[in-house]
């Protein structure tokens, strides 16, 4: 790493901070588990035989890098004489971001010895990634899903099943995200000697939020290089939905050295904040401890998790990662929230502007963009990451918008 | 030395093991929480366990998990629990630990929990969800209050972070008997006599067992090496029924009383 890319502090420290937030907080059970988990990630860090491994599989495999456009349709929709690019994630295999850790996880599991993968998933992206890694591995799969989010996010429950994975139905609580992680972690303490935990995003217990951050972190170097390539310049603002925070993190990563970039990530507005449901954290949680870390979570004032809602299952979720929350503290990004409609809306922009269906989530950072991208100077270079794409979605945008197959119209809700 | 303590090395001192029932606060409801908390304790409990409702428990298994959840439901607030545990500690019951995820300390405000527990007439506390490095800032709250902080071993708990985790216990170190969550098992983890041996001999204060025990037979056999045992899942599970439900936890209460008692001295810990 050199010196214009470095982060701009080491973080997280030894103990898994980030300032105030991070750490561990889990069962004693698992502490065993996450300290070797830690030590065998160091040791691979310095692997070069492992890297080389990694970026083969992420080039021959996921089919990285993934390409940069330039959305010149959506750019002018938004304010002639600015240029937004997308960096195309979901582009990947898979069809979403999530593919890079799973890779280097599956990579990671497999090093350990371990011949079991669990992994939680709230819009499917990373069950699938998961699943995908497994059967190509030859490792056992297992993902717990939400019973809502099966039922919201179908296709993707299928092609699990396709790659041979099996999904376990979640039916307790909130039966989204939260509860799937439960599960997963739970299922990860009765089976420690057999099973790796492939936790998906930037949350959970020290190694997970750096271990994923740097799996995830491709994302912006690649961004960098390729927008240094077609522009000569770093770009003036990047924006990326957040859920957990792995493709958020992933592209701003590279970025967070270079001041004069404004990086800003985007939470699930839901039906508005006004409303209570969204998953909105920073707009409306406080620091608490979820799934082995310390960070922003939606919670009542016993410290109860709150419910959380978003039309996207992947930012429906109520925390965020602990790295976040540093830089949110430090300043260093800024957090809004997009609504339902918004990012319906912005779906439908991308859609017709420039014939890309993206996923819910990622159209929440779009829908950002198209909002306040209007007050952008001209000649302003807008980097976007559209971190999945919208096929798991179409039913879920069908029905938002009264879709009758039979006659091939739209009839919105009131 | 605390009361919590005295309770269990009483209990060794008459040739028994403690018995420490667990229950869920507020589960199947109110009323009925409350009177199996006194049954389990008339039925000779040497300290009760109660559970604080929480959203996410990470280490429970089904029954607790669904307990918890049905609580909320019906409106199980921290403050009714405390108040509870305020009305049953007011004369003549064993001393209480307070099962409860580290969030709902932290977001309470660590050093306003401690009172509040304190005020509510409990010896001690217990996040099962804090592993004994983020431990240092609660343990000052909870001495400050005079409250015992219970610590978990679990199997897989190493010989190098043992003396971290039970050299600084307060009350009894609790040894969590499987690898997994909470939950009724069939069978007794193969090893688990001599494990608790290993943590007896590095711990100042007595150990109890939990996780997965039930019946009498198998409190009887981890009686032969633990100073105590938690039973918890059996409980609630047998609370959760809707013929007379009290009697029911009562029989099971007692029988487990029964299998811990008269067990004889036991072995002085060899490190």
């Amino acid at each position: 790493m050199n010196a214009s890319t470095a982060p701009e502090e080491l973080v997280p420290d030894s103990r898994g901070y980030f300032g105030r937030f991070g750490g561990r907080f889990v069962p004693e059970t698992l502490m065993t588990a996450v300290g070797e988990l830690t030590a065998a990630y160091e040791r691979l860090e310095r692997d070069s035989a492992f890297h080389a491994e990694f970026e083969r599989l992420l080039r021959d495999y996921v089919g990285r890098p993934t390409a940069l456009y330039l959305a010149s349709r959506l750019s002018a929709h938004v304010k002639p004489g600015i240029r937004i690019y997308l960096k195309r994630e979901d582009l990947c295999h898979t069809g979403a971001h999530k593919i890079n850790n799973a890779l280097g996880q599956g990579l990671l599991a497999r090093r350990l010895g371990k011949r079991r993968l669990v992994a939680e998933t709230g819009a499917g992206q990373h069950g699938v990634a998961t699943a995908t890694v497994a059967s190509m591995l030859g490792l056992e799969c297992r993902v717990y899903m939400g019973t809502e989010d099966m039922e919201r996010q179908a296709p993707n429950v299928f092609r699990m099943r396709l790659l041979g994975a099996e999904v376990v139905p979640v039916d307790t609580g909130s039966k989204t995200l939260k509860d799937a992680i439960n599960e997963a972690i739970r299922d990860w303490i009765t089976n420690l000697d057999t099973t790796h935990y492939l936790l998906g995003s930037v949350l959970g217990p020290h190694p997970y939020p750096r271990m994923v951050r740097d799996f995830q972190s491709v994302i912006g170097s690649e961004a960098r290089r390729q927008l240094m390539e077609a522009e000569g310049r770093l770009p003036d603002w990047i924006v990326a939905c957040v859920g957990g925070g792995s493709n958020s993190i992933g592209i701003f990563h590279s970025f967070l050295e270079s001041r004069s970039v404004k990086l800003t990530g985007v939470e699930a507005g839901g039906q508005g904040l006004a409303t209570g449901l969204h998953a909105a954290r920073f707009a409306g949680g406080s620091p608490g401890v979820l799934h082995g870390c310390m960070s922003y979570v939606l919670q009542d004032e016993d410290g109860q998790i709150r419910p959380t809602h978003s039309v996207s299952a992947g930012l429906d979720y109520p925390a965020v990662g602990p790295e976040h929350a540093y830089y949110q503290d430090r300043g260093r990004i800024d957090y809004v929230a997009a609504t339902d409609s918004q990012a319906l809306a912005a779906f439908d922009s991308l859609a017709r502007l420039e014939g890309i269906l993206p996923a819910l989530e990622s159209a929440h950072a779009v829908a950002h963009v198209v909002e306040a991208g209007k007050s952008l100077p001209e000649g302003s270079i807008v980097l976007v990451n559209l971190s999945g794409r919208g096929d798991k979605d179409l039913q879920t945008v069908a029905r938002e918008k009264g879709f009758t197959p039979a006659t091939g119209t739209f009839a919105p809700r009131p | 030395m605390s009361l919590l303590t005295d309770a269990l090395r009483l209990a060794v001192a008459r040739g028994d093991r403690a018995f420490i029932p667990f229950l869920a606060a507020g589960f199947p409801d109110q009323e009925t929480s409350e009177r199996a908390l006194r049954a389990v304790a008339v039925a000779g409990a040497d300290a009760v366990e109660i559970g604080i409702p929480y959203s996410d428990s990470l280490a429970d298994g089904p029954v607790v998990q669904g307990a918890y959840h049905r609580a909320i439901e019906r409106g199980q607030t921290l403050s009714r629990t405390l108040e509870m545990v305020g009305r049953l500690t007011r004369d003549g019951f064993p001393p209480v630990i307070l099962m409860v995820a580290y969030n709902v300390i932290f977001r309470v405000g660590l050093s306003r929990f401690a009172a509040l527990a304190r005020a509510a007439g409990a010896s001690a506390v217990l996040p099962p969800d804090l592993p004994v490095e983020e431990w240092c800032a609660l343990a000052g709250a909870l001495a400050e209050h005079g409250l015992d902080g219970i610590r978990l071993v679990a199997p897989t708990t190493t010989q190098e972070r043992l003396p971290a985790i039970v050299g600084s216990a307060t009350g009894f170190v609790y040894y969590i008997s499987r690898k997994g969550v909470t939950g009724v098992q069939s069978e007794l983890p193969e090893g688990l006599e001599e494990a608790v041996r290993r943590v007896r001999a590095a711990s100042p204060v007595p150990v109890a067992v939990g996780f997965g025990i039930s019946s009498p037979e198998q409190a009887a056999a981890v009686g032969r090496a633990a100073d105590g045992l938690v039973v918890g899942s059996a409980l609630v599970k047998a609370l959760d029924s809707p013929a007379d439900p009290i009697g029911r936890v009562r029989a099971l209460a007692t029988g487990l009383r029964v299998a811990l008692t008269g067990l004889g001295p036991l072995p002085p810990s060899t490190p």
